[in-house]
C-alpha cells in the first residue's frame, strides 16, 4: 500500500513538475563514515538541522570503498535526487564525469574546487586561515617548545591543514619545533586509532606537548593518548572539545554543516559556481565552550582574535599549501 | 644516553604494536598446524574488538569485556570450524565471509546498541586495561641502563602483553612435548594416519580452531580495551593480514613467530619516528616509503632469506575419511 502510494505520489509530482521543488536531495558521505566525529558527522548535522526545521527528508549513503562513488551519484541521479551533495576530495573525478550526463540536476561538492561544470557548486574552505589560528594557541600553550601534527590519509588537503598550522605556530614563536606525522598514504588511515596512537606517543617522546589531529576517525586515538599522557590535543573539523573535557585545547572548526544547510535549504535553486569560505564567512574557526574555557587563557584568546581580524582584512597572510604545493614553515 | 632513551622507546612502542600480531600470528599457527587455512584471522579480531569494548561499556568490568571478546571470536571460529571441517567447505572462502560479516556486523550492532554511529563509548577506569607497573620498577627507575629498559620497556604494559609473551613457550610446549600437540601437527600433515590410529581429526580440528579462537578474541580485546580506550569501525585495519603474513616468515613455528612479528612491529615503530631514521642514515625518507617498508622487506626476506616456506601438507584440505 505504501509503495503505491509512493508510486502515485511519484506519477503525481511528474505531473505537477513545474515550480514546486518535489525531488528529494540527496547526501552522499565519504569513506570515515557518517558518525566520525569530524568532517562527515559536521555534514550530517547540518543535515539534520535542515530536516527538522524544515520537515523536509533527504537520502543518503556512506561510501565504503572507492569503488562505489560513481556508482551511487548515478543511482541517486537516475532516481531523480535533487541536489545531490558529497562530500571529500575523493568526488573530483567521479562528478566531473556524472554531473555532465544530468545536466538539470544540481550538484552540490565539498572540498573540491577545481572541476569543470555548470551545475556544480563546489564549496572549499580556507583551512589554513583556521588552522593558523589553532596553531598560534598550540605555540602559546606549548611548555616545551614543541607541538606536533598527526596527518590522516597523506593528500594535499591534510598539508594544507598541517601548513596553516605551521605558520600559525611560527607567528608565535618562530623557534618552536613543530613534528609533523601522517598516518598512512590509504584510506585506512582515516580509520586506525591504534597507529595514531603510536604517533602520538612517539611524538610525546620528542618533547610534543600539544597535538593537532587532522585524521578523521584515527584522531580519536591521538586525542585518546594525549588525554591519557597528560599533554593537550586538538581537534577537527567538528567540536571535539567534549571528546575530553579539559584536556583538548581546542578544536579547528570547518563549518560543513553550514555549508550542508545552506545548500539543502536553496534546494534545487542552489546556486552553482567555486565557493571557498574562510575566516571572514565564519567558514573555518576555532572552538570555545565549557570543556576547554580553563585551558584558553585571556591572552589567547585576545591574540587570535587581533590574527583572525588581521588574516581578514589581509594584514596577515597566510600561505595555501596550494599554491605552490610546498610550505614555508614546515617541510613534509 | 639520550639515544639509549630513544631506542629503549622505539622499542617499547614494538611491543605495543608487535602484540596483537604476535597473538594473531599464534593463532593462525594452531589452526594452519592443523591443517585448516585461516584468512579469517581479521574478522575475529574485530569482532571481538567490538564485543569487549562494549561489553566492557555496558559492565564497567574490562574481564567480562575480555570473555565476552573471546566468545564472539570463538563464535566465528565455529562458523569457519562448520562450514571447513564438518561440511568440508572452502576454507578461504569461509575466512573471507568471516572477514566480512565482522566488518559489517560490529559497526551494525555498535549503532543499534549505542547510537554513535558505530562506535562504542569512550571507556573509562574498570573498563579499560591499564599498564601495570612489575615490582621494584619504581625502585629501580634510576639505575643506569638497566633501569629504564626494566621501567619503560619491560614494565607498564597492560597485562594482556605478559599473556602474549607467555603464549609463545606455552605454544612451543604445548605443541612439541604433548601428545596433543604431536597429534595437532599430525593431523595437519597426514589426517590419514591420525585417523587410523583412533584419533578424531574432526575433533582435533575442532581444538586448534577453538585455540585460534580464544586467541583472535585476546588480540582483539587488546586493540579496543588495552591500546585505545574504545571500538572505531575497521579499528583492525588489516593486522590479521600481516599476522597471517608473519605466520608464513616464521615458516608456521612459534618462538619465529616471536621473531617475525617483532620485526613487523619494530618496522610499525620506525615509522612513527622518521626523525630516528633520519639521524641513523643521514638522509631524510620520504613517509610513503617508511609506510611500504614492511611490505617491501617481507617480499626480499621471502624471496631470499627464510628460504622455502611448506606450509603443512594437508593445510587447506577437507579430510575424508572415504572416498
Amino acid at each position: 500500500m505504501t509503495l503505491m502510494t509512493k508510486f502515485l505520489g511519484a506519477s503525481a509530482a511528474t505531473a505537477l513538475m513545474a515550480g514546486a521543488a518535489v525531488a528529494e536531495p540527496a547526501l552522499i558521505f565519504d569513506l570515515g563514515g557518517k558518525f566520525d566525529k569530524s568532517f562527515n558527522e559536521a555534514a550530517y548535522e547540518g543535515a539534520q538541522r535542515w530536516a527538522t526545521e524544515t520537515g523536509g527528508t533527504y537520502r543518503e549513503i556512506e561510501m565504503q570503498s572507492e569503488a562505489q562513488r560513481e556508482q551511487a551519484l548515478r543511482r541517486f541521479a537516475d532516481a531523480g535526487a535533487n541536489p545531490i551533495i558529497t562530500m571529500g576530495f575523493g568526488m573530483a573525478d567521479p562528478l566531473s564525469s556524472v554531473a555532465a550526463d544530468f545536466p538539470d540536476t544540481k550538484f552540490v561538492v565539498v572540498d573540491v574546487t577545481w572541476i569543470e561544470g555548470a551545475n556544480i557548486r563546489q564549496i572549499g574552505f580556507a583551512e589554513h586561515e583556521g588552522s593558523y589560528l589553532v596553531g598560534m594557541m598550540a605555540a602559546m600553550a606549548t611548555k616545551s617548545n614543541t607541538v606536533g601534527f598527526i596527518g590522516g590519509m597523506d593528500v594535499p588537503l591534510i598539508r594544507h591543514f598541517g601548513c596553516g598550522y605551521a605558520q600559525g605556530v611560527k607567528a608565535v614563536n618562530p623557534d618552536a619545533k613543530i613534528i609533523a606525522n601522517m598516518t598512512g598514504t590509504t584510506p585506512e588511515a582515516w580509520n586506525d586509532p591504534v597507529k595514531g596512537s603510536e604517533l602520538t606517543s612517539a611524538q610525546i617522546s620528542q618533547g610534543a606537548d600539544v597535538v593537532f589531529a587532522a585524521a578523521g576517525g584515527t584522531g580519536v586515538g591521538v586525542l585518546q593518548t594525549a588525554a591519557d599522557s597528560g599533554i593537550l590535543s586538538i581537534g577537527v573539523d567538528s567540536n571535539q572539545n567534549h571528546l575530553h573535557p579539559g584536556k583538548v585545547l581546542t578544536s579547528m572548526l570547518k563549518r560543513v554543516d553550514n555549508a550542508v544547510y545552506d545548500a539543502l535549504k536553496a534546494g534545487e535553486n542552489v546556486e552553482t559556481g567555486v565557493f571557498t569560505f574562510g575566516l571572514a564567512e565564519d567558514g573555518v574557526g576555532y572552538a570555545m565552550d565549557e570543556n576547554n574555557a580553563s585551558l584558553v587563557t585571556d591572552e589567547m584568546k585576545a591574540a587570535v582574535d587581533a590574527a583572525r581580524a588581521g588574516i581578514i582584512s589581509g594584514e596577515i597572510k597566510v600561505v595555501s599549501y596550494y599554491e605552490n604545493d610546498s610550505c614555508p614553515a614546515l617541510d613534509f | 644516553m639520550e639515544h639509549y632513551l630513544t631506542l629503549i622507546q622505539l622499542l617499547d612502542s614494538t611491543v605495543r604494536l608487535a602484540t596483537p600480531l604476535l597473538l594473531a600470528c599464534l593463532a593462525g599457527l594452531y589452526s594452519e598446524r592443523a591443517g585448516i587455512f585461516d584468512i579469517g584471522l581479521e574478522g575475529k579480531m574485530l569482532a571481538a574488538a567490538f564485543f569487549s569494548a562494549a561489553v566492557a561499556a555496558i559492565t564497567g568490568s574490562v574481564w567480562i569485556g575480555l570473555l565476552a571478546g573471546i566468545a564472539a571470536s570463538l563464535v566465528l571460529s565455529a562458523i569457519h570450524g562448520v562450514a571447513s571441517i564438518t561440511f568440508r567447505g572452502n576454507q578461504l572462502i569461509s575466512g573471507v565471509a568471516i572477514n566480512f560479516l565482522a566488518a559489517g556486523m560490529t559497526v551494525l550492532i555498535a549503532q543499534a546498541w549505542f547510537k554513535q554511529g558505530g562506535r562504542t563509548p569512550s571507556l573509562m577506569g574498570g573498563a579499560r586495561f591499564e599498564p601495570i607497573t612489575l615490582p621494584f620498577a619504581e625502585a629501580l627507575r634510576d639505575v643506569p641502563i638497566l633501569g629504564p629498559l626494566y621501567y619503560e620497556l619491560i614494565s607498564g604494559h597492560s597485562i594482556l602483553v605478559y599473556v602474549a609473551f607467555a603464549a609463545v613457550p606455552f605454544t612451543w610446549w604445548l605443541l612439541f612435548r604433548t601428545r596433543f600437540g604431536l597429534r595437532l601437527r599430525a593431523v595437519g600433515e597426514n589426517p590419514a594416519a591420525v585417523d587410523t590410529a583412533g584419533v578424531s581429526v574432526v575433533g582435533l580440528r575442532f581444538a586448534a580452531v577453538g585455540i585460534c579462537g580464544i586467541l583472535c578474541g585476546i588480540a582483539g580485546a587488546y586493540l579496543s580495551t588495552a591500546l585505545q580506550a574504545g571500538f572505531v569501525k575497521d579499528m583492525s585495519a588489516g593486522r590479521g593480514f600481516i599476522a597471517l603474513a608473519a605466520l608464513i616468515f616464521a615458516k608456521w613455528r612459534p618462538w619465529h613467530a616471536l621473531y617475525a612479528t617483532f620485526l613487523f612491529g619494530l618496522f610499525g615503530a620506525l615509522e612513527t619516528r622518521p626523525d630516528v631514521i633520519e639521524a641513523v642514515i643521514g638522509m631524510k625518507v620520504q613517509g610513503q616509503l617508511l609506510s611500504a617498508l614492511p611490505y617491501i622487506m617481507t617480499v626480499i626476506i621471502l624471496a631470499g632469506f627464510v628460504g622455502k616456506a611448506i606450509p603443512p601438507r594437508a593445510g587447506g584440505e577437507p579430510y575424508v575419511k572415504e572416498r
